[in-house]
């Protein structure tokens, strides 16, 4: 083939590959079809990296392919073994790798003396770079706190000054690169230029806690489809340009849904230290929080009329949804109207709590979203709150000191009796008590989720035995 | 391809990301975000161009790193997403090892 055939090929290979990843988008926004979405965006992918390897001019083949293979088995291994409950931060990792990739081909491009550099794509570069970098590096961060690494938050007073310094002082260097250097600058200060980049995302990442993680992950994930899309331009690449910028929308868009879920700003989260304080102003809460045994939860439930099931991430923590599955089970095969109500922030991040039901084989169609169900919880007999704790707090609708103020809950406490599985008298992911606990409806069924859940099972089923 | 052909390209496709996702359940907002993670996994092509282009030791290190990250960014990203929405199934779907 001649090289303008070939050109011909890989810019047609590139359109199709384009076309897939918004159909393949498409698909998987909707529960039916999702599946095959996937699929559509990886016959993309496949098609997009085989036509690369015809790309004219090209060399270091061999390193290409050992590249290529050793990030696949790695990528395929940890992806392939990662527990559904770590999932976020896999994806944080993973999305880390997206930009520190976007970061390595500005890198090599600025590091190019011998190229004639034209402006406009030299400050897409420098920027795609900034933004490449800060996404890898805070991915990292993000993820070693969701994975328990780091534990807790960094602040120091004048924080948010240092991090306006360091980053007017890294665009100050990509500005000297651009405008001065022309893209001809040396290597120690392409180095300095990415060093301020990468420790920027580090101190930006550092002071926001755990609960707020998703927000963050998503926005970098919408970081690195940016980057990637000006990189994408500094290549001439369509493809990049394309699906780097459809994910930076489509990523941002899902940011600000996530925010709202937690009735958050986006800039509410990343500069205002969420949980460092508030538990010091909190008021006494009254009464007592009255235990109960598993089996009378379990027999009360199975004569209940209706019954609705608030799971959190302590359920996926004890990985007890397969025994919760099982129980439901009973319950609707006597009869008993069953639904699972998900506040947008169960689990870790938004929607991770239907991947983890969904696991356990609970069918989406038994599965509500809060507005969907918050109106039917004060016609249920029972609801049965597992491993959650600040989506059911009702300080977030009465308490106004409370820094979960405002985020819309579960409307559990309307039930005309609560049982709450817990493993101990701990606070949520927040550091608010819960005055839920307290309530003359509620009882506490202490215990790991998974044990209750077996034992609930038991005394179902000895009931039936019993005829 | 001009700067403002690249502009008319950016817009469109931010306008396509917007429509694509605005309108998504909130149950598929884990399963869409690990979709979308993988889909800027393209960036692969650009790295491949980039180290296909090296010439320098130093250029090419990069190169190769830019490469192993994408790389593992597709890789992972579809592994996970794909096991994800496999586990996507209805009541009326269920299939025969569900049920009892």
């Amino acid at each position: 083939m001649a090289e303008g055939d070939i050109r011909l090929l890989i810019d047609a290979s590139y359109f199709v590959t384009a076309v897939l990843f918004i159909f393949g988008l498409k698909r998987m926004s909707s529960p039916v079809t999702a599946r095959s979405g996937i699929l559509w965006a990886g016959a993309g992918m496949l098609v997009a990296t085989i036509v690369t390897f015809l790309y004219p001019g090209m060399s270091n083949y061999p390193l290409i392919l050992a590249a290529i293979v050793v990030g696949t088995i790695v990528a395929w291994w940890s992806g392939k073994r990662v527990a559904m409950t770590d999932m976020p931060q896999m994806i944080a990792l993973y999305n880390g790798m997206g930009g520190g990739a976007a970061g390595a081909i500005a890198a090599v491009e600025l590091l190019r003396q011998n190229a004639v550099h034209e402006t406009v794509p030299l400050i897409l570069a420098v920027l795609g770079a900034v933004i490449g970098s800060i996404s890898l590096s805070g991915s990292l961060i993000a993820w070693a706190k969701l994975d328990g690494r780091i534990n807790g938050t960094w602040r120091f007073s004048g924080q948010q000054i240092v991090n306006g310094v360091l980053f007017l002082a890294t665009l100050a260097v990509g500005a000297y690169i651009v405008f001065i250097a022309h893209g001809h600058a040396s290597p120690a200060i392409v180095a300095a230029f990415f060093g301020g980049a990468l420790v920027f995302g580090v101190l930006m990442t550092m002071p926001i806690g755990g609960a707020d993680m998703p927000v963050v992950i998503s926005l970098y994930n919408a970081f690195t489809g940016l980057a990637v899309g000006f990189e994408g331009y500094v290549l001439q690449n369509p493809a990049l340009m394309i699906a780097g910028m459809v994910v930076g929308s489509a990523g941002t868009l899902l940011t600000l849904l996530m925010a709202k879920a937690m009735n958050r700003s986006v800039s509410n989260v990343i500069f205002s230290n969420f949980g460092a304080s508030g538990d010091d102003q909190q008021g006494e809460i009254k009464g007592t929080q009255k235990p109960a045994e598993a089996s009378d939860a379990a027999i009360q439930m199975r004569y209940a009329n209706k019954v609705i099931i608030a799971p959190g991430y302590g359920l996926a923590v004890a990985q007890a949804q397969h025994k919760l599955y099982e129980f439901v089970k009973l319950l609707v095969d006597a009869g008993v109207e069953v639904k699972f109500a998900i506040h947008p922030v169960a689990g870790r991040m938004p929607g991770h709590m239907n991947v983890l039901l969904a696991e356990a084989g609970v069918p989406y169609d038994m599965i509500y979203d809060l507005e969907d169900i918050n109106d039917e919880f004060k016609e249920a007999d029972v609801a049965i709150v597992i491993g959650a704790n600040d989506t059911v707090n009702p300080a977030a609708r009465t308490n106004k000191s409370s820094p979960i103020y405002g985020m819309p809950i579960l409307n559990v406490d309307q039930a005309k009796q609560v049982y709450i599985v817990k493993r101990g008298q701990g606070k949520g992911y927040s550091g608010v008590e819960n005055e839920l606990f307290y309530a003359d409806n509620a009882n506490l069924v202490y215990g790991d989720a998974q044990k209750v859940m077996i034992a609930m099972i038991q005394a179902v089923k000895s009931l039936e035995g019993g005829h | 391809m001009t700067g403002m052909v690249a502009l008319y390209i950016f817009m469109l496709a931010a306008f396509t990301g917007y429509e694509v996702i605005s309108r998504v359940p909130v149950i598929l907002h884990t399963p869409l975000m690990s979709g979308s993670n993988f889909v800027h996994g393209i960036v692969l092509v650009g790295a491949m161009v980039a180290l296909g282009h090296a010439d320098t030791t130093l250029e090419k290190t990069i190169g190769f790193i830019g490469v192993l990250l994408a790389a593992g960014n597709a890789v992972g990203g579809y592994v996970v997403t794909e096991r994800m929405l496999e586990m996507f199934k209805s009541s009326g779907s269920r299939g025969g090892r569900e049920t009892h």
